[in-house]
């Protein structure tokens, strides 16, 4: 095989999403309470990673709606970029990462809880789906770099203090 | 619901560099007698941003940075960061506890040095909020700062939930600092974050006589 061109990284911003095909890898950096889930299809080496920061868009207290920004319409929105790149949805497969507690308070404000509650809603929406969760690295304190490689279907994740990782 | 973000003329941007004004110069001064150092600051910027460029004030997502944080609470509500590059952080905090060997970069920094970081954090951000209660009458309340090492994107994002929730955009009132002799180098710049809640635009502009 003629390799034609070399591979890009295609970075995702915080409540942004995409789509990539092998060779290309896909990544977000600086996930603290966000959640980054990459969901992909293993049989057409196709990816998609969406950067949510909020559980819910019932949350929104906006006319319109950036759909990447919430679990619930960024899995959704991201499930129908993935159907137009040709991937069929009961392929899909899930590696999730993020969801920290950065700081830690004594305060009934639920928005410092919001790591937990983002994994959690991530969860239920790809239980609605029906998309298998193969793999997480979820909670804890730390800030996450994460990478996805749609031909290895790995998911490397960097923290500061424990280095590199790959599920 | 009208988005309170959208209102904002220039005549309230000028109001809200001038909270950043004032706020940082009472840290800066307070920053400067605590180190027995000279510390200057920049002109305030205030700034409409989105999440990503937020990203971006303080050299990417990815920075591993010093950040301090709280919550400010009472009749106007919003986050507050102070941020330290690893370098910058390291000098002070080692001038402070009068050890030259203090590090944030190897994973294990010491307890003393991080309640001393934790100090100052708290000093700072208590006089860059009372000047700010005392110039507009506000009754603030901040909660007990927190303190992060890691990724600035990763800490930064704290402060954009609430506002998420509302807006695509931020209003960011950037104030920074820097030791007299290094202004020429942006690295060893210190920062400090004031993102008001959205709600809380119109508390700040009526406690100071502007509708």
């Amino acid at each position: 095989m003629i390799q034609s061109r070399t591979s890009q990284v295609i970075k995702v911003g915080i409540a942004q999403m995409d789509v990539v095909k092998m060779p290309d890898t896909i990544r977000t950096s600086g996930l603290g309470s966000c959640v980054g889930v990459v969901l992909y299809d293993e049989t057409k080496n196709i990816a998609g990673l969406v950067h949510i920061m909020l559980p819910d868009s019932s949350l929104a207290r906006t006319e319109t709606i950036n759909a990447a920004k919430f679990a619930n319409t960024g899995i959704k929105a991201l499930i129908e970029k993935l159907k137009q790149a040709g991937v069929q949805p009961f392929r899909l497969k899930a590696k999730i990462a993020g969801g920290a507690q950065m700081f830690k308070f004594s305060t009934d404000n639920d928005s410092m809880r919001i790591g937990p509650r983002n994994v959690e809603a991530v969860k239920k929406e790809l239980s609605t789906n029906n998309i298998p969760l193969i793999a997480e690295d979820t909670g804890g304190g730390s800030g996450r770099t994460i990478e996805f490689n749609p031909a290895s279907c790995q998911l490397s994740i960097r923290t500061v203090n424990q280095g590199v990782n790959e599920i | 619901m009208m988005n309170e973000i959208q209102k904002i003329t220039s005549l309230h941007l000028d109001i809200l560099k001038e909270i950043g004004n004032i706020g940082a110069a009472h840290a800066a001064t307070a920053l400067s007698s605590l180190l027995n150092r000279k510390i200057d600051m920049h002109v305030p910027k205030v700034e409409m941003v989105s999440f990503n460029d937020m990203m971006e004030l303080a050299g990417g997502a990815e920075t591993v940075v010093v950040g301090i944080f709280l919550r400010i609470e009472g009749d106007s509500e919003g986050s507050m960061f102070f941020i330290l590059p690893i370098e910058q952080a390291n000098r002070f905090i080692q001038s402070l506890i009068n050890d030259d060997q203090f590090s944030f970069n190897d994973g294990q920094p010491t307890e003393l040095g991080i309640s001393a970081m934790q100090e100052l954090g708290n000093i700072l951000s208590g006089s860059y909020l009372s000047a700010l209660s005392d110039f507009t009458g506000m009754k603030l309340y901040p909660t007990v700062p927190g303190l992060s090492v890691d990724m600035f994107g990763a800490i930064i994002s704290t402060g954009l939930i609430e506002i998420s929730e509302v807006s695509d955009q931020v209003i960011v009132i950037n104030t920074s600092i820097f030791e007299d002799g290094f202004d020429n180098r942006n690295e060893v710049h210190g920062h400090f974050f004031l993102l008001p809640d959205p709600d809380s635009f119109t508390s700040i502009f009526k406690a100071l006589g502007v509708s």
